[in-house]
């Protein structure tokens, strides 16, 4: 298992955000978290990172503790692309170098920038190598913080709805790549996400939270619109279109 | 995952190459400046007779006196003090996240001169002597040093304590900041109503930083805080590079974004007491040379702070000459002309937007 969640509390100003979450993640799994607004699926994605520290519980990546090693070790071996990311007047290059910061000693040196301009390449950046953050596109943005992370050559990557500010076209190409990846490097990943039928689609996985709790968990093929229904209070019926499964509001 | 298939892209070896010669050219300006500065004056001195004397060359006696004596100390105050006001600027607006952030927004100013105030007020330590204004002098400087310095650690102090109270976050940081600016100013105020003519002379006085007041010894001791500061802020380029990219990205990345910013804090305050201290309060320099260094290099914590430090050396050093000069024999203030000189420039780069 590359992920290993247990019974994780947390409380932010004496309200319970999450209780009793549990579930494992094994190599090669894309895992979608899902779920109303507020419900807890950052809150989740930060205690696994320990950005936040949960009240208890355990969480193990590749069998180690994650709440007792050290910010850098974990940036190591977890990678997280947050929600929002600030335009530092920085270029493109040196935004995704950043991602090398807990490899880096002193100096970066050539084999981090050969890394970088690895990750440029398989993103589809490098027409923008050289340009400023603050003249990006939101898109443009949220692929330069996945690339930040990918270039840590994490063994988990938590990316925290990295499709929020996508055009169509780059929805699909960024999951499509996501998914590439995790089964290519054998990693596992997490992604909070709300578009249901692209999570059903790019997901191995996917898990409902519902007040702070896992309602669901399972496959993409075991959903079913009750799930969806108790998860979301609205009546819904799936489908399947072109071999995937497709989740359509009733009318 | 481990990607290795990738190049160095040429345009960004050529980006590069670009920024570290612009620092070396930065580098090469102050050298000229120095020179330059050195040789202006009332008594004026050759650029050759500058160049000869600070290599160790054969001069007249009396020109290497005035150089070694009276000019170069000062100038090389005005290049260290520049340095660090700047470099603790530039750190201060990234940790803050706030093109406002100085170590003046935060009341250390305020509190330096609190401080002096006290001193001669209420330690009795008199009156300062000084090149800008030999009427007023003060008879024991280095309580006043002392004072304005422990005072300035004192808001500090503050800023941090509330800060680790409540969260290291700007906002709490500026806040905390401004109300200690208001405390100290209201301090400063009330000791000015009860001071007699000569203690409110001594006190207005000590607010006017000068350049002049440092010895040989204040300056080493100076220039040994604003060298090791500086080093350890430069090695720390990609936390704060990492901390403008956004507090949850940075801890993503390993970095303890309260322990940079309480550490960022307490040692870029520590160098603006230290200066402020010796010299008084010269205002701007730290504020707008990051915002100035910005549009030419841009915002690379590893290219920005020592092009700050660097510039911000020449900039007080331009400052001081022409306050040396620009009323000849009578001497202005160099906080005068900081002032006179940054709040256009800080007024252009506003209108021009934010640069690179």
């Amino acid at each position: 298992m590359i992920l290993s969640v247990s019974d994780i509390d947390f409380t932010y100003d004496n309200s319970p955000v999450l209780s009793d979450v549990d579930f494992q993640l094994a190599n090669g799994e894309l895992l979608a978290i899902l779920g109303p607004n507020g419900v807890g699926k950052t809150t989740l994605l930060k205690c696994i990172n320990a950005i936040h520290r949960p009240d208890s519980g355990v969480v193990m990546v590749e069998e180690r503790d994650v709440l007792t090693m050290r910010p850098d070790e974990i940036a190591l071996c977890v990678g997280y692309v947050a929600q929002k990311t600030e335009t530092a007047r920085l270029t493109v290059f040196d935004a995704i170098l950043m991602g090398r910061k807990p490899h880096i000693r002193w100096k970066t040196s050539k084999q981090d920038l050969k890394i970088v301009d690895s990750a440029i390449q398989r993103l589809g950046l490098n027409a923008l190598l050289m340009r400023y953050l603050d003249q990006l596109s939101g898109g443009e943005l949220q692929k330069v913080a996945i690339a930040r992370a990918m270039v840590q050559e994490p063994r988990l990557l938590l990316l925290d709805e990295p499709t929020s500010s996508l055009d169509l076209k780059s929805q699909i190409d960024i999951l499509g790549m996501l998914r590439q990846v995790v089964s290519e490097h054998c990693i596992g990943a997490a992604m909070t996400m709300h578009d249901l039928n692209l999570a059903l689609r790019y997901a191995d996985k996917v898990l409902f939270l519902k007040d702070g709790a896992i309602h669901f968990i399972g496959s993409t093929d075991s959903v079913t619109s009750e799930v969806i229904e108790d998860v979301y209070g609205l009546p819904v019926s799936m489908h399947i279109v072109q071999g995937h499964p497709m989740v359509v509001p009733a009318a | 995952m481990h990607f290795s298939d990738g190049q160095v892209p040429v345009e960004y070896s050529q980006y590069i190459h670009r920024k570290i010669m612009l620092l070396v050219g930065v580098v090469g300006l102050l050298a000229v400046t120095l020179v330059v500065a050195v040789s202006m004056g009332v008594a004026n001195i050759s650029l050759n007779d500058v160049a000869s004397s600070l290599l160790g060359g054969d001069v007249l006696r009396r020109v290497d006196i005035i150089i070694w004596n009276i000019r170069l100390p000062q100038a090389l105050t005005a290049v260290v003090a520049g340095g660090g006001l700047a470099v603790s600027g530039a750190v201060m607006q990234s940790i803050l996240r706030n093109p406002l952030g100085s170590p003046f927004t935060l009341g250390i100013s305020h509190a330096a001169a609190f401080g002096a105030a006290f001193s001669v007020m209420v330690l009795d330590g008199g009156i300062m002597g000084s090149t800008t204004a030999d009427a007023v002098t003060i008879t024991n400087p280095y309580i006043t040093t002392l004072c304005a310095f422990l005072f300035s650690l004192l808001a500090a102090g503050v800023v941090i304590s509330v800060s680790r109270l409540r969260g290291a976050t700007p906002e709490v940081m500026i806040l905390t900041g401004v109300a200690m600016g208001a405390l100290f100013t209201a301090g400063t105020m009330f000791l000015q109503f009860f001071a007699d003519d000569v203690q409110l002379a001594a006190m207005v006085f000590w607010t006017f930083g000068d350049t002049a007041r440092a010895t040989w010894s204040s300056l080493g001791i100076i220039s040994f805080v604003v060298v090791v500061i500086t080093g350890y802020f430069i090695a720390n380029s990609w936390n704060l590079n990492a901390i403008d990219a956004g507090d949850e990205t940075a801890k993503s990345l390993g970095i303890r974004v309260e322990r940079v910013r309480i550490v960022g804090m307490v040692l870029s305050s520590m160098v603006t007491a230290l200066i402020i201290s010796f010299l008084g309060i010269i205002g701007f320099i730290g504020l707008v040379v990051p915002h100035m260094v910005r549009r030419i290099i841009g915002s690379d914590h590893r290219f920005l702070l020592f092009a700050s430090t660097v510039f911000g050396g020449v900039l007080l050093l331009v400052s001081d000459t022409m306050a040396r000069l620009v009323l000849a024999p009578h001497l202005v203030p160099v906080s005068v002309l900081t002032a006179f000189m940054g709040a256009p420039v800080f007024l252009y780069l506003i209108v021009r937007g934010q640069g690179r």
